[in-house]
């Protein structure tokens, strides 16, 4: 049920970690090693001990998913015609009809799956980034949580996407009706794809070094 | 503190600094003593689960990927869905979902819907057979087993076919009152693979499998 700690583990906050031991952890298997080769032994993966380029990644990623994220919600997601008769419908736009036909169970999916996560994704990455380095903001715990929601849950965006390549590819019924993507698809995907790269350039071990800082 | 280190001695020290885990997310060293199929051992820090060892795992996930892969190839050549509506009526596959944004500027979306619905989903299940299939039935590892199940885990995040399902879901109400849509059996297979990816899951325990590399290369 619980894993045995370094007996001698730490004087001040009573957790060694691989960083102050001068070894380096691999962040994908585990496995301890010595610094020196830039290749997990166990693995292969790349191996930095703390990579200084990462939080520039994360930002870079979130502003391109943030710059996708305005025209997606400005264009047209779908082009529905019925009867010679074409409508336009954004991604709110979508949600709101679905709330007039009464299917509000739905609409509230892709509210939130399109509106809400994607945009407290933007928040929560913004927040997890500028709070590294800070040990006071929430504790560790919190934020770590924050993390590992943000990560599990990013994905789920893709919904919209889904939506729409299966109703543009099941109705194609001539003149009666026809559904065809609207260009906002492919910048919300774009989006939903940046900031999941963003969510994964963040490093968690940053979240935990700030309460070693002072001690180094 | 690396004097409290075993093997601080700059050389290879492989076989000791083995036996220790750094937790992948906080960076907390731990020494592991056995865990006990069924057990759950946590990082005493973030509580992150490092080590959750099950019993007969590995060939219940190579058995479990073998199964996604072939509901898979049956979810891409079945019917997946029929629409009819005023006597007309419109039969899609999975094939066709991917191929929605075909025309013109958004040919890139669909390479890749494609990719996360189908490929990666496929490349994951096939990587994972390569990689645990030959130490499930007591071989050596394959050459290259790591790479495959590194990537295998790489790609984690981007295999969305359970995403998929929930959209069809979401698309089945919105055409609810223009049409009446019939779910065909690439429908059926898909859900089924959802299931067995959320099992294959739970018995995964990613610091074991690696462990177990390890040691079944070493000999």
């Amino acid at each position: 049920m619980s894993a045995v700690g370094m007996e001698n583990a730490g004087r001040t906050q009573g957790y060694l970690t691989a960083h102050r031991a001068g070894l380096i952890g691999c962040s994908s298997c585990g496995r301890v090693q010595r610094p020196g080769p830039a290749r997990c032994v166990r693995c292969g993966g790349p191996l930095a001990g703390r990579d200084p380029g990462s939080l520039q990644r994360v930002w870079a990623w979130l502003l391109a998913g943030m710059v996708v994220y305005i025209p997606a919600n400005v264009y047209p997601m779908l082009l529905t015609s019925t009867l010679g008769r074409t409508t336009e419908n954004t991604i709110v736009g979508g949600v709101i009809e679905l709330f007039d036909h009464g299917s509000w169970g739905v609409a509230l999916i892709v509210f939130v799956a399109s509106v809400v996560i994607p945009i407290g994704k933007f928040i929560a990455i913004a927040y997890l980034a500028l709070s590294v380095r800070s040990a006071v903001v929430i504790r560790g715990h919190g934020r770590q949580r924050l993390y590992e929601v943000v990560e599990f849950i990013g994905r789920w965006s893709m919904i919209d996407v889904f939506v729409v390549a299966i109703l543009a590819a099941l109705v194609q019924l001539q003149f009666v009706a026809t559904i065809n993507p609207g260009i906002a698809a492919v910048s919300f995907a774009l989006s939903v794809a940046f900031t999941m790269l963003s969510a994964q350039s963040f490093d968690p071990k940053s979240i935990w070094d700030a309460y070693e800082a002072d001690d180094t | 503190m690396a004097e409290a280190l075993p093997a601080a001695d700059g050389t290879d020290g492989g076989g000791e600094l083995a036996g220790l885990v750094a937790c992948p997310t906080c960076d907390v060293l731990h020494r592991l003593s056995e865990v006990p199929p069924g057990a759950t051992a946590r990082c005493r820090r973030c509580g992150t689960v490092l080590l959750a060892p099950r019993d007969s795992a590995l060939t219940r996930i190579v058995m479990l990927a073998g199964t996604a892969l072939v509901l898979m190839v049956a979810a891409v050549f079945f019917p997946f869905l029929e629409l009819q509506v005023a006597g007309l009526s419109r039969r899609s596959s999975l094939f066709d979902a991917v191929m929605a944004f075909s025309s013109g500027l958004m040919l890139p979306l669909s390479f890749a819907v494609a990719a996360l619905i189908i490929l990666l989903p496929l490349f994951r299940f096939a990587a994972l057979i390569y990689a645990l299939g030959p130490m499930a039935i007591g071989w050596r590892p394959a050459p290259r087993a790591e790479t495959a199940f590194r990537l295998a885990e790489l790609t984690k995040p981007w295999a969305m076919a359970e995403i998929f399902i929930v959209g069809v879901a979401v698309a089945l109400v919105k055409v609810a009152g223009l049409a009446k849509v019939t779910l065909g059996p690439a429908f059926w297979a898909l859900v089924a693979l959802v299931i067995v990816t959320v099992l294959k899951d739970n018995f995964m325990c990613r610091l074991s499998v690696w462990k177990t590399l390890e040691e079944r290369r070493a000999t």
